[in-house]
């Protein structure tokens, strides 16, 4: 089962994610980020601690989203990710595509920069 | 760490009308690791490839994937199974008509409900991965042999499964190119942990990725052991196999000229 929640910060919205996210449950991870694309939401950031596992699909849905964010100039964030999970990123070499930060206060801290 | 048994092959037994080709088949494949099911032109081993993937009922036997059995299921439960199994046959089975990308798109709109902008992402992170990328748009006949095989295993890879077939992965390829497919190979499992089971005969192959080898002859299963165990083989049949030497063939008159003339 997936949970998908969203709390918001300062300066954006940190989505958070628990349990697997693969072909069948990511179109609802899907569906959070791209309601705050659509919003224009500024930076996004995206809690992985959670997530034990996670296909392609569910990295490809969070390559859509910074593509989208990409597009008005806004951020979209990782953290959190397990070594299981950042492998999959580094496989797929998308660890240098993304910020991927160890936790939120990291995270947090980079947008203050 | 005990090993588990992915797939667990019992006493399986097939026939082509009258004829045996499978005559009580013992095999385990563990959970992360690259099986080669090695065994010369005719031997079965093809034909044991077909009834891991549901393609073919057995005579009598069980096959279980992750303590299932696969023998005794229905169309929509076959279904379930294999969407978590990957596929990448003999000659690449690509579409024609259909570019690379959709090729590999394939399975994801057909099983899943994902959005295309997602199915489209996934597509181009899989052929970056057999070294495809920028491919996308190529029909098959514009790709080699090679290119070809490559874009097959990124279909196969299409739905992120725990468990790879490949059909005689490097049948028809140059030594370099094979030696190619065989590195990638070696990639998925050590990155994804997937289990591999590999049909070839290709010796350099074997040596090459095999965890073990199942060596099948006339539908038995004759050896089971290491790349180094196999080398190491007493049995005349896997002796002959490594050395490639030629059957020795010493015809019966009588009976070539009987099976000539017989009416």
């Amino acid at each position: 089962m997936l949970d998908v929640s969203t709390r918001d910060i300062k300066k954006g919205v940190i989505i958070s994610i628990t349990g697997d996210v693969d072909l069948y449950s990511s179109p609802e991870v899907r569906k959070v980020i791209i309601d705050l694309t659509d919003k224009k939401t500024k930076n996004i950031l995206v809690d992985l601690s959670s997530v034990s596992y996670m296909d392609s699909s569910g990295v490809a849905t969070l390559v859509e989203g910074l593509q989208q964010v990409g597009k008005y100039g806004g951020k979209l964030m990782l953290f959190g990710l397990e070594a299981a999970v950042k492998e999959v990123f580094e496989l797929s070499r998308l660890d240098k595509v993304f910020e991927i930060y160890p936790d939120e206060q990291t995270a947090l801290d980079h947008l203050k920069k | 760490m005990e090993k588990e048994a992915i797939i667990q092959v019992r006493d399986l037994v097939t026939y082509y009308g009258n004829r045996q080709i499978l005559k009580g088949v013992n095999l385990d494949i563990y959970r992360g690791e690259i099986l080669v099911i090695l065994g010369r032109s005719g031997c079965g081993k093809s034909t044991l490839l077909r009834h891991l993937i549901g393609l073919m009922k057995p005579s009598r036997g069980q096959i279980l994937i992750k303590g299932r059995d696969i023998t005794t299921m229905n169309e929509d439960e076959m279904r379930e199974i294999l969407k978590k199994i990957g596929m990448l046959f003999q000659g690449a089975a690509l579409f024609n008509s259909m570019t690379v990308g959709e090729n590999v798109a394939l399975p994801l709109r057909e099983h899943t409900q994902l959005e295309d902008s997602t199915i489209q992402i996934m597509t181009r992170i899989k052929l970056d991965l057999v070294g495809l990328a920028g491919f996308e748009n190529f029909k098959p006949s514009q790709l080699s042999g090679g290119m070809k095989k490559r874009a097959g295993l990124a279909r196969a890879l299409a739905m992120d499964p725990e468990i790879l077939f490949c059909d005689e992965p490097s049948a028809g390829l140059d030594p370099v190119v094979a030696m190619g497919i065989d590195q990638l190979i070696l990639k998925l499992k050590n990155a994804f942990k997937m289990t591999i089971v590999v049909v070839t005969h290709e010796l350099a192959s074997v040596f090459t990725i095999a965890d073990r080898i199942a060596m099948l002859h006339e539908g038995e299963i004759i050896f089971q052991g290491t790349a180094e165990e196999i080398q190491n083989s007493k049995h005349p049949i896997v002796q002959q196999f490594l050395n490639r030497e030629a059957d020795d063939v010493e015809p019966d008159r009588e009976k070539y000229l009987h099976s000539l003339v017989k009416s």
